[in-house]
């Protein structure tokens, strides 16, 4: 290492300019990375670049080359490099750091993109090299500079093969046109990305994928469709100042003209309206707004509004038919702005579909986004005829002012549309879930087989082996995770055990298998597939506490009084052998068999009576009871097919498994927090801020029913007691609202949250983590190891003692389990489309909200949500219902429609668009003539019974989980949460995040 | 090349700091001794951009409040006094006190414990010795730099040390908070911290040790300081970081000793010319 150049600079700072000097270490040992290289010091482990080309030939120029790539190429071009066509590539530190700075996501790519041996991308450290640093002229501007350090890189390896007589040309590739000059001038080979893709051969297919920058459609002039965006200073000075306004923007669901935008400074979330408004904002995006005055605002249109154009119709604006302006009661207004500058993009790459252009030979298509709150994307492509019958991946490069969708480029395709495994497969990328095969390196720290205990395990661990356990579970679950007994004491009371599979045992922490898990955070359940957190063994077999084994279990046992009062709780690393894995039916059957008197129906009796008892205790606490249908599906036991559906029992068992794993939960939580106050990971569910119960009181209102929300316990009394005789179903439906305006519970660490704020809402109880799960999630992993080193029976580690990393691992989880909800549900969605794909059914449904021109319908029977329009922009009627605004009803003739109303309507699969299928509603009672549709008497075609072996059950689509919930099975065989899990909220109610809480933390902070 | 986890791309470099070291390297030394000849010694010492002045006196005979019971005492005494230079810090931050804050004041304990670990001061009873630090400039670690001033000062005063008293620093960042940063994508531990690596997150640990005395008995025993905390340290880390700052103690300490030589050299080489 040679000796040290100071470096200084100067740093623009809030309290004004400062020299910064630094030290910059320039070395000689920095290897050039090349094959044919002998003069730089060789490391034949990091040899990267080939002497031959393994990638595409160019008929630019002939022989080897290696490429130098400016950065420009990477921000615009990342999914080009990332075929494997581009090979020996030289990254430079200088390029690698700018793209860092511009773009994490494409810094995410470029990384894997180094990391891959096989790609041959090497990165130089030319900041640190002897040769090819330089120094910045007075009068040069930083970007001046890092492009004359780029060019010093290519002309840096070009003489340094030169003097080797080595034959291996060094090519710049800039798009940046007065780099590419100078570069030209220096006698550096440089071509643009344009031109070097051209001149591969067989490389057409690349050309899709060249970003799109520049548009014009159809070469004309018009004016712009869209104000500009500010400039990033005019943003900053406008926020200083208080004009403007940052905050993320949520695009609505519904209506795609209207989208809200989340300010932290504001307690209310701010309204934009219509295309000019939103200006080019994506849902996601972090952007810069403007309020406007307060006569301009507005309230949500009650428009269902979904661009359903299926033409490109050029760059016009035509939103002034669809979004006229109407007067808004003033109670209903609410603060709207008008998006001025965009400050942070969160393009992502979508899943979609084409839709093509209907002149022939057309390259410009639509794509159009499986997510309804992206808009369309236009793209290029050649190759649109096959395309078209398949789902996509397409990432979006620019929105310029006169385009009315952005622009975007092909990415890649992913199977045929309809086909069950692409459609799952669109599902898992869209929810963003790891679903890759276990990498050998995850496998390599599973235990080998055949696995046995050995004395050392048993001289560690309780022997539980004598005493009878069972575990009841949902049919055909194969991933086990708790098992419960209990039995009486000289004393009189009860001993209660629960075990819980000891997985912590087998994933030990910094292991491969360990950061995959932590990963993942979860198990997702899709109907007709299960992706695992652990691989097969551990999840199915070891871990799984199946009947007849000997299996190790991490213990928590009670002694209990007759009261289901707590007396003592003992926690211990144990081995157990279950003497049955029962499903709730078995279970139940034993149970209520008053012949049977073996010590597992005693055990299940005694068990029983105390969950009915600690679940009385619970309510009366404040804990809610909420709800939400909750389906089964019959699958086709070949194809996969669901064959009917039907709602599912509930029997006592059920309950009384989730009572004691609730049970066990708190007792470790109180445990754990005892024992690390600051780093204790455990999960709270925050009380809803009281704007979020606004719907619920109205809705209750209108049906003379008072809601309290003041607190829990008010408001599971007020839910309790609104029962309407004459619709059984009202008391349910008004339970899904109220899931509704719940928050989403969170998975955090104990130090960083204040004490106050641990409290679980929907439990009522102070303290809550997850214990009982950790075969299928990694939060309930963490806990075991927390658990474990209260009672001595492991050793702590760095990460796990550490509450920055545990938050940020908290982070994770909580959004993969989100994610994961969210996938599930989209899968059921997936299979009631399949469903009805030959079917036409009428059924019983419940309106669950008015709007301007639809009704929102619930189908108890599939759980599932939908719109039935009463009219539409484009079709005249005879039938006009009459909205009444105030009231929220639809009123024709002697017909009126209000929330919770019943009615029968009709489904079918609309199929007419074979791209985008679509659950259409229709109305068959009441009756309406000229608008409703005769009932269809045949009833829906039978298939043989005998076809059905396997039961799918699957919670509701749109709606929550229930609050009561035992372990759903999918096809795979799905746990799901226990029950607490119920108040994940729809995407649109976690929108509203908990401001006051989030300002009072931000005070804190300050 | 160590092994390292996590980032792909650094996987495959070495150099990963933010100035162009590799975790392991210590920055450039430049040191002089003798720079007062006021003072009984003295020495320069500059470590990267951190630099250190370092003033002996003594020993003589004890004075200001201890010089009463002093008197009696079998054991000479070390007097050390730590002082950061208001301008040290460079154009940003001025700092109020050059010293008797809480800060230096644990610096100066610190200080003397690692010298009276090295004067065998059963040879000085009823003496005084006088260690003077002034911090010139800061760029991260420099207390340890100041601990080797203070060695090179005392050997420049000609008082008998059992082993140089050698300090190094050694920051183990985090990559949770902080991921892009540079030079703390692994989570791993840096040697000789600069100013920026030290305000990364993550903490500093300043470990002294007489090298050649680990070597010959295998003590465990070093003086390790904590700082930049507010993040813990999971106590299974503290042995490997140990081993680790003390293996670039001991090339401090080679580095150290061929400038005391040299300076040795050239001295006896002037003082034979003078005769």
């Amino acid at each position: 290492m040679s000796a040290p150049l100071v470096t200084s600079f100067y740093r623009k700072t809030r309290n004004g300019i400062f020299k910064v000097v630094r030290e910059h270490y320039l070395r000689d040992d920095i290897w050039c990375g090349s094959e044919a290289c002998n003069k730089c010091g060789r490391n034949p482990k990091t040899i990267l670049l080939d002497d031959e080309n393994p990638g595409s030939k160019s008929k630019l120029f002939k022989g080897p080359y290696y490429l130098v790539l400016d950065t420009n190429i990477i921000l615009n071009q990342i999914h080009v490099l990332e075929e494997n066509i581009f090979c020996n590539v030289i990254i430079s530190q200088i390029v690698l750091n700018e793209v860092k700075h511009r773009s994490s996501n494409v810094y995410k790519k470029l990384e894997e993109l180094i990391g891959d041996p096989s790609r041959k991308f090497y990165y130089f450290m030319n900041e640190h090299h002897k040769d090819t640093y330089v120094t910045r002229v007075p009068g040069e501007t930083v970007n001046d500079r890092n492009d004359k350090a780029i060019r010093a890189v290519a002309q840096w390896y070009n003489s340094h093969f030169k003097s080797q007589d080595i034959n291996i040309k060094t090519i710049l590739l800039t798009d940046d046109v007065g780099n590419k000059q100078k570069a030209k001038d220096e006698g550096i080979p440089v071509y643009s990305m344009k031109d070097y893709v051209d001149s591969l051969e067989n490389a057409g297919f690349l050309i899709d994928k060249l970003a799109k920058i520049e548009y014009a459609l159809d070469g004309d002039n018009r004016p712009p469709l869209f104000p500009c965006h500010l400039s990033p200073g005019q943003i900053h000075d406008g926020i200083k100042s208080g004009k403007l306004l940052q905050g993320s923007f949520i695009a609505s669901r519904e209506n795609f003209l209207e989208g809200t935008v989340n300010c932290e400074s504001l307690d209310k979330f701010i309204l934009i309206q219509g295309r000019e408004a939103l200006n080019r904002a994506i849902d996601g995006d972090t952007v810069a707004i403007e309020l406007l005055p307060e006569d301009q605002w507005s309230a949500p249109s009650d428009l269902v509004l979904l661009d359903e154009t299926e033409e490109d119709p050029g760059d016009t604006l035509d939103e002034d038919a669809v979004l006229e302006k109407i007067t808004v009661p003033e109670a209903e207004k609410q603060p709207t702005g008008r998006i001025v500058g965009i400050i942070r993009r969160k393009w992502r790459q979508y899943c979609g579909i084409i839709q093509k252009n209907p002149l022939k030979d057309n390259t410009r298509h639509l794509f159009v986004p499986a997510e309804r709150k992206i808009p369309k994307v236009r793209i290029e492509t050649r190759q649109a005829e096959t395309l078209c019958h398949q789902r996509i991946i397409v990432a979006i490069d620019s929105w310029p002012r006169n385009s009315r969708y952005p622009l975007g480029h092909f990415v890649r395709a992913l199977g045929k549309i309809g086909d069950k495994d692409t459609e799952n497969e669109v599902l898992l990328i869209e929810h963003d879930i790891p679903h890759s095969r276990f990498s050998d390196e995850v496998l390599s720290f599973l235990p080998k087989l055949p696995w046995v205990i050995t004395d050392l395990d048993v001289a560690q661990r309780r022997d539980l082996r004598h005493i009878d356990v069972c575990s009841v579970d949902p049919p055909g679950c194969t991933d086990i995770d708790d098992a419960l007994h209990c039995r009486d004491l000289d004393n009189g009371n009860l001993e209660v055990g629960v075990h819980i599979a000891d997985v912590s045992h087998f994933i030990r922490p910094g292991t491969a298998l360990d950061k995959e898990a932590s990963l993942r955070a979860t198990t997702v359940y899709l109907v007709d597939k299960r992706i695992d957190m652990v691989p097969e063994l551990l999840s199915s077999n070891l871990c799984s506490l199946r009947g007849g084994e000997e299996r190790f279990a991490f213990s928590c046992i009670w002694e209990i009084d007759h009261e289901a009062n707590i007396v003592s709780t003992d926690y211990c690393k144990s081995i157990i052998r279950s003497r049955a894995a029962m499903t709730y039916e078995e279970a139940q059957l034993r149970i209520d068999d008053k012949t049977q008197n073996d010590s597992l129906a005693k055990s299940l009796r005694g068990l029983n009576d105390l969950a009915k008892k600690l679940k009385k205790k619970r309510l009366a606490n404040g804990a809610l009871v909420l709800a939400s249908p909750e389906i089964r599906f019959q699958v086709d036991s070949e194809t996969h097919d669901p064959i009917d559906v039907q709602a599912k029992q509930m029997r006592d068992t059920n309950s009384m498994v989730e009572e004691f794993m609730l049970l066990a939960n708190i007792s470790v939580a109180k445990r754990i927090v005892e024992e690390f106050p600051e780093c204790a990971m455990l999960r709270r569910h925050p009380e809803p801020p009281q704007v979020n119960f606004d719907p619920l009181i109205k809705a209750g209102k209108h049906q003379g029913f008072e809601i309290d929300t003041s607190n829990g316990k008010a408001l599971a009394k007020s839910l309790e007691a609104a029962v309407k005789d004459d619709n059984p179903y009202f008391n349910t439906m008004l339970k899904i609202l109220a899931t509704r305006c719940m928050m989403q519970a969170v998975y955090f660490t104990s130090g960083m949250v204040q004490e106050a704020e641990f409290y679980h809402y929907g439990l009522a109880c102070p303290i809550y983590t997850h214990f009982t799960s950790p075969i299928r999630r990694y939060a309930d992993v963490i806990v075991h190891r927390l658990l474990a080193v209260c009672v001595g029976a492991d050793a702590t580690f760095p990460d796990l003692l550490d509450k920055k990393r545990s938050h940020a691992l908290c982070h994770n989880l909580n959004y993969r389990n989100r994610m994961a909800q969210y996938a599930g549900r989209a899968s059921v969605a997936l299979n009631t489309h399949l469903f009805f794909r030959n079917k036409i059914q009428d059924e019983e449904g419940y309106i669950l909200f008015v709007r301007k021109n639809a009704l929102q319908i619930l189908i108890p029977k599939f759980g599932l949500e939908g719109t039935l329009y009463l009219s539409r922009k484009d079709e005249k009627s005879a039938v006009t219902f009459i909205y009444d605004a105030e009231e929220h009803t639809q009123r024709w003739n002697d017909v009126t429609f209000r929330s919770f109303d019943q009615v029968t309507v009709q489904l079918s699969l609309d199929r007419t668009n074979v791209q985008h299928e679509k659950l259409v509603f229709k109305l068959v009672k009441p009756e309406i003539p000229g608008f409703s549709v005769p009932a269809c008497s045949a009833t829906p075609n039978e298939r043989n019974v005998e076809d059905v072996t396997e039961e799918i059950k699957l919670e509701s689509v749109t709606l929550e989980e229930p609050m009561i919930t035992d372990k759903p099975v999918t096809a795979a065989k799905r746990k799901s949460d226990s029950f607490e899990e119920a108040q994940k909220s729809t995407p649109e109610a976690e929108q509203v995040k908990n401001k006051t809480s989030r300002n009072r933390r931000k005070k804190r902070k300050n | 090349m160590e092994q390292r986890n996590g980032n792909p791309v650094l996987q495959k470099v070495a150099f990963v700091r933010g100035d162009g070291r590799s975790p392991s390297e210590i920055r450039h030394i430049s040191a002089r001794l003798g720079v007062f000849g006021q003072a009984d010694g003295s020495a320069y010492l500059q470590q990267g951009l951190t630099k250190v002045l370092a003033t002996v006196y003594g020993p003589h005979q004890p004075r200001g409040k201890s010089a009463g019971n002093m008197l009696k005492a079998v054991k000479g005494i070390v007097n050390c006094q730590y002082s950061t230079a208001v301008f040290s810090f460079g154009a940003g931050v001025r700092k109020k006190r050059p010293r008797g804050d809480r800060k230096s004041q644990e610096r100066e304990q610190q200080l003397r414990h690692a010298m009276e670990a090295i004067i065998n001061l059963e040879l000085f009873a009823k003496s005084q010795i006088d260690i003077f630090i002034e911090v010139l400039q800061v760029d991260g670690s420099e207390f340890c730099v100041a601990v080797n001033a203070a060695t090179l000062a005392l050997i420049d005063a000609g008082i008998p040390i059992k082993d140089y008293a050698i300090a190094c620093s050694i920051t183990v960042a985090d990559d949770v908070t902080e991921k892009d940063e540079e030079g703390a994508q692994d989570g791993g531990s840096l040697i000789d911290a600069n100013w920026v690596e030290e305000c990364s997150p993550g903490f500093t640990l300043s470990i002294v040790s007489l090298p050649k005395v680990v070597d010959e008995t295998q003590t465990q025993s070093s003086l390790i300081l904590a700082h930049g905390a507010g993040r813990r340290l999971h106590l299974s880390r503290l042995e490997a970081l140990r081993q680790r700052a003390l293996d670039a103690c001991k090339d401090i300490r080679d580095i150290l000793d061929a400038v005391v030589r040299n300076h040795l050299h050239t001295h006896a080489a002037i003082q034979s010319v003078e005769k």
